[in-house]
């Protein structure tokens, strides 16, 4: 009985002393938040994937709650929760935001096994950032896709795979946000981040290769050799530019006339999520077939035309 | 016998053409001549197509005072200024020459016979830094760091001894070994125009244990010029790092960076470095070959080649008896720290100590298993490092943490990686975290 | 070219070290002292050898493959089958073998496979499959037979040097310890224990082929062995009732631990100054837990302590860095 009494009291006493403990110990220690930065924390998607530029979604409602203060939410946006996400910030902080484009990630290269054979075999970590350091990598193309999925290991949201067929990635647009964190990740600036475009239709140069046409032409089926045939095609719009041999469409000037698909004489434009072209007589082009889910099905027939190399060598 | 204090691997030697001759190299049909043979600013081609050269015509002037010259080694007609595959794997500007006949300047002194510096008492160092620089010299053991910016110790920082590199401690390669046993007067009248230049009255030349006729013959011969000596050392791997070797030879080591080794007031030279400055101070013939040493277990006839610069690395395996059939890999440079090529076609440069072919079984990684925290790495690490923690920091991609534990004191000797029993692929990430992370201190520092 | 050419970054060569070399040396260097327990303790000790490493290397090959799923065997890559020649070496020789297939379960489920397999564990697998036997089997394990005795399960069992050496100490009577063996008896292995406790000389001679064999270094059984030599040393120094610090070395599992156990790779600190700590630590509390514990033996409990020191140590103790001298010498 006296044993039980004494293991009751110790017990207590123990329980008693550390509550005091911790009672002064919360009082002594608390950190004063803004109660704003929680509130505006909760709305955020937690993934804490940086694609705000800060650093986790608690940074980033920091950053929030400060601009709000100054006056602006201007600049800040949150990539994955993208435009609900943000007027939920808004009203918390009692601010306006204006309408943002939606965006996705684009993979400009189109590099797979058999538009860009292997010249060798590389053995080592499985990081693109390592196989760059061995130089070109494994094909003769200094632009393309390693292949590696340095990408996919970035993604926060299941949203980027290699295709096992052509080893390139694949960006499922249902899941993608916009992050940029694959952008990021990316050692050749390969993967962009465009705007979707209306009903998702979109025009995109699937290449970043910037050597001149002859050795961009050699190495890989699919690639764009500057040959300035879109921007000429294009000369109402002005949406296209070829810097360093490369064409590159500016998404809010494009109309998605489809002529410089057309004109590509190695079909590096393609058209994402368009709907299968009416055959015509005299185009001269193989009507694309790309699927409207898969944006760079890899079993659309390339047009696989010769190419004039010497047209582009100025 | 003095060796270096941390770490340290015993790798197979293999010197399979070590007491070859040197033998010169046939003349290349068409030579192609980066104009990034050398770390720094590149350099910048100052011939179109169509000129004719000769050997020793300039065809790209330095970019920078961390840059170099570079000079055509055939004679001929310039046929391209283009990018072109490197040895390093990249597509960069480059000059190819289409070779006719072999025809050089004239102000270049072809004779044998030896000029010692005695004879030449109107050197000062401020001529033999200014010859160097514009002979194009480089360092020659594979760092291609500019010999003239190592000339010029930076304000404040004086030094006191000149350091050869002997050391060749790269398995397979003997380059360095053949032109001691060649040119061992040459190589220390070089010696002795490095000393001057930078106006001390010491030297040394560090030569491994594993090649005892060098250390005779040059400890022979060093007998008649005064302040050089010869230090023999232990055989270990990476004794031919700059940092190892100076705390192997004077026992001084080199603090952690930004700190240089000139901050032990010691200067180090490699071997062909010398031979190289000899030939340019006392025969005016700029930086247009060197001794490279060709070798593989399947190769048929490994030798040591006295090849001009420009030359493809494939006409170099055929005179040695040809690419051998069960080729999986083909390494500029040693085992240890050379570069696998992408392509034989590519030109050797200033930096090509060694041309190694592996066998396909040779050139396969084993798989990478679980690291099992055995350690072995980190008592191999010459530099007190941690790879297996490094690696790992790298492939988390925490950055600010590999940066505390020290990443960019890395030498990427791959003495981790050589010693892992579980195969795993540390230099790769090591590599990978440490360009990050300087990247990331450059950054920062710019800001 | 045909074949086309493989590109990777240095170093292209491999001093062709590997797991299963370094794994397989343990166990041979483990061989003598396996043998001599075999002489010592008859089939008994066979039996139990046997039982733990086959069901050690089959609950690792099946929790690999039903539970972990995973497609890389591990089995063949010899750190189960070492672990289990050490959990063997742990148990006295007449345990009966359900026991013996509960700790091998114990070790390589919840001691190994729980962290994620070879190279993640805290704890030495085999010392915590030991220490969990020891608390809830106490009476089996610490009845060992005499050595000597050819037969199985009917052995005559008798008071081993440690709990004499604990009789002495808390009796107070020194007298006590004339019932040890001779030390050099100990160093032979005349003494009763588990399996392999019983020849200090042969564990030291395997010790000596690791050493060779560079699988291990030098530091942790000689900086745990001297300290226990040390600290023993003065304990029986002030009062004669602490047993001679040799017969304390020869004795109990000291050897075992100090060589094999705490030189496990995985749970021992990476950096020879932190493996010192780490030995240093380990002798210290083998000795007070040996002298004022509960249990007679201290060996596998203050391994397990620093076990869990370990991560710890790794943080504070770094290598010397090249060139850290020569900045010190500047800053001063």
């Amino acid at each position: 009985m006296n044993l039980i009494l004494l293991a009751i009291i110790a017990l207590g006493a123990i329980g008693l002393i550390s509550a005091l403990l911790l009672y002064f110990a919360s009082r002594k220690f608390a950190v004063h938040e803004d109660e704003r930065i929680g509130q505006v924390s909760a709305v955020l998607p937690q993934a804490n994937c940086g694609g705000c530029g800060f650093p986790g979604c608690s940074g980033f409602a920091g950053a929030c709650v400060k601009a709000a203060d100054k006056g602006s939410l201007e600049g800040l946006l949150c990539p994955v929760g993208g435009q609900p996400v943000m007027e939920q910030v808004a009203d918390i902080l009692g601010m306006t935001v204006e309408a943002s484009a939606p965006k996705v990630a684009v993979v400009r290269c189109n590099g797979s096994c058999e538009n860009r054979p292997r010249l060798v075999t590389f053995d080592g970590a499985q990081s693109c950032k390592v196989q760059q350091m061995i130089g070109m990598g494994e094909t003769g193309c200094s632009y393309g896709c390693y292949g590696c999925g340095d990408c996919v290991a970035a993604c926060q949201f299941d949203a980027i795979h290699i295709n096992p067929t052509t080893l390139l990635p694949e960006v499922d647009e249902e899941k993608c946000t916009a992050c940029g964190a694959c952008a990021k990740a990316c050692p050749r600036q390969i993967i962009e981040v465009r705007l979707k475009g209306p009903k998702n239709r979109r025009m995109v140069v699937l290449c970043n290769n910037k050597d001149k046409g002859a050795i961009a032409n050699k190495w890989c089926k699919a690639s764009c050799i500057g040959c300035g045939k879109c921007q000429k095609v294009c000369e109402k719009f002005e949406a296209i530019t070829v810097t360093k041999n490369l064409a590159y469409i500016d998404a809010e000037k494009c109309k998605l006339c489809r002529k410089c698909e057309e004109v590509c004489p190695k079909g590096a434009i393609h058209a994402i999520n368009m709907p299968p072209r009416k055959p015509k007589a005299e185009a001269p082009v193989a009507p694309k077939t790309d699927a409207p889910v898969a944006p760079k099905a890899p079993e659309a027939p390339k047009t696989e035309t010769p190419t004039n190399a010497n047209g582009n060598e100025k | 016998m003095k060796t270096f204090k941390i770490g340290g691997v015993h790798p197979e030697e293999n010197k399979l053409s070590a007491g070859q001759p040197i033998r010169e190299a046939q003349l290349p049909k068409q030579a192609v001549f980066s104009m990034f043979q050398h770390i720094g600013a590149p350099a910048n081609a100052v011939v179109k197509r169509g000129d004719v050269v000769k050997v020793g015509t300039l065809l790209g002037e330095a970019g920078g005072f961390v840059s170099a010259p570079i000079y055509s080694s055939v004679s001929g007609k310039v046929s391209k200024v283009d990018v072109a595959l490197d040895a390093s794997g990249l597509r960069r500007m480059a000059v190819t020459v289409d070779v006719e006949g072999d025809e050089w300047e004239e102000s270049i002194d072809r004779s044998k016979d030896l000029v010692k510096l005695s004879d030449r008492p109107d050197l000062d160092a401020k001529t033999i830094v200014e010859k160097i620089k514009t002979a194009g010299i480089v360092g020659m053991g594979g760092a291609t760091f500019p010999t003239h910016v190592k000339l010029c110790p930076p304000p404040g920082k004086v030094a006191e001894c000149v350091i050869v590199n002997a050391v060749e401690c790269e398995p397979y390669l003997t380059a360095d070994h053949s032109l001691m046993l060649e040119h061992a007067d040459e190589i220390l009248v070089g010696l002795q125009l490095v000393m001057k230049a930078v106006n001390v009255t010491k030297g040394y030349i560090g030569i491994e244990n594993n090649k005892p006729d060098a250390i005779k013959l040059m400890t022979e011969k060093a007998a008649q010029y005064p302040g050089i000596e010869v230090v023999p050392l232990k055989m270990k791997y990476p004794q031919g790092g700059e940092k190892q070797l100076i705390d192997a030879v004077i026992g001084r080591q080199v603090p952690a960076p930004p700190a240089l080794p000139i901050d032990t007031g010691a200067i180090v030279q490699n071997v062909g470095t010398c031979f190289a400055i000899y030939e340019a101070v006392m025969k005016n013939k700029p930086l247009i070959d060197r001794v490279i040493t060709v070798t593989g277990k399947s190769l048929k006839q490994p030798s040591n080649l006295l090849a001009r610069l420009g030359t493809p690395f494939s006409q170099l395996i055929d005179e040695c008896g040809g690419l051998p059939e069960d080729t999986g890999k083909v390494i500029g440079g040693g085992p240890m720290m050379g570069k696998a090529l992408l392509s034989l076609d590519v030109p050797m440069t200033k930096g090509s100590s060694g041309l190694l072919i592996m066998n396909d079984k040779e050139a396969r990684r084993t798989e990478a298993e679980p690291c099992i925290r055995c350690a072995k790495c980190v008592g191999a690490c010459p530099m007190g490092l941690e790879p297996y923690l490094l690696s790992k920091l790298a492939e988390q991609r925490d950055w600010d943490a590999a940066e505390r534990e020290d990443i960019t004191s890395c030498i990427e000797c791959g003495s981790c990686q050589f010693t892992c029993p579980s195969h795993r692929p540390l230099l790769d990430y090591i590599r990978l975290g440490k360009s990050t992370v300087m990247g990331i201190i450059r950054a920062r520092s710019a800001k | 070219m045909e074949n086309k050419l493989i590109v990777s970054l240095s170093p292209h060569v491999h001093g062709g070290d590997s797991v299963q070399k370094n794994m397989y040396g343990v166990c041979i260097a483990l061989l003598p002292a396996m043998l001599a327990s075999f002489y010592f303790f008859g089939m008994g000790a066979v039996a139990v050898m046997l039982t733990s490493v086959l069901s050690c290397v089959f609950f690792e090959w099946a929790i690999t493959k039903f539970i972990l799923k995973r497609n890389r065997l591990t089995i063949l890559d010899g750190s189960a089958a070492l672990t289990g020649v050490l959990l063997a070496f742990n148990l006295p020789s007449n345990l009966p073998l359900w026991i013996i297939v509960l700790g091998a379960l114990f070790a390589i489920g919840v001691g190994k496979m729980t962290f994620g397999g070879l190279g993640q564990n805290i704890f030495n697998p085999a010392l915590a499959g030991r220490v969990f036997l020891l608390i809830s089997f106490p009476v089996q394990m610490t009845t060992w037979p005499v050595s000597g005795e050819m037969s199985y399960l009917d052995a005559q069992t008798a008071a081993t040097p440690l709990s004499i050496m604990q009789t002495a100490i808390s009796s107070g009577d020194a007298s006590v310890l004339n019932q040890l063996p001779s030390s050099l008896e100990m160093l032979i292995g005349q003494t009763g224990g588990s399996m392999g406790e019983v020849s200090a000389l042969l564990l030291l001679l395997g010790c000596a082929f690791m050493l060779w064999k560079k699988i291990i270094t030098w530091h942790i059984p000689v900086s745990i062995i001297a300290t226990v030599l040390v600290f023993a040393g003065l304990l029986h120094l002030a009062n004669p009732v602490y047993a001679n610090p040799l017969q304390v070395v020869f004795s109990g599992g000291l050897m075992l631990g100090a060589c094999y156990m705490a030189t496990d790779y995985v749970t021992s600190p990476m950096s020879h100054k932190g493996q010192l700590i780490y030995g240093v630590c380990i002798g210290l509390l083998t000795v007070i837990i040996r002298n004022w514990g509960a249990y007679p033996e201290g060996m596998s409990f203050a391994i397990i302590i620093m076990n869990a020191f370990t991560p710890l140590i790794n943080t504070y103790c770094k290598p010397t860095r090249f060139g850290e001298v020569v900045k010190k010498e500047v800053a001063k």
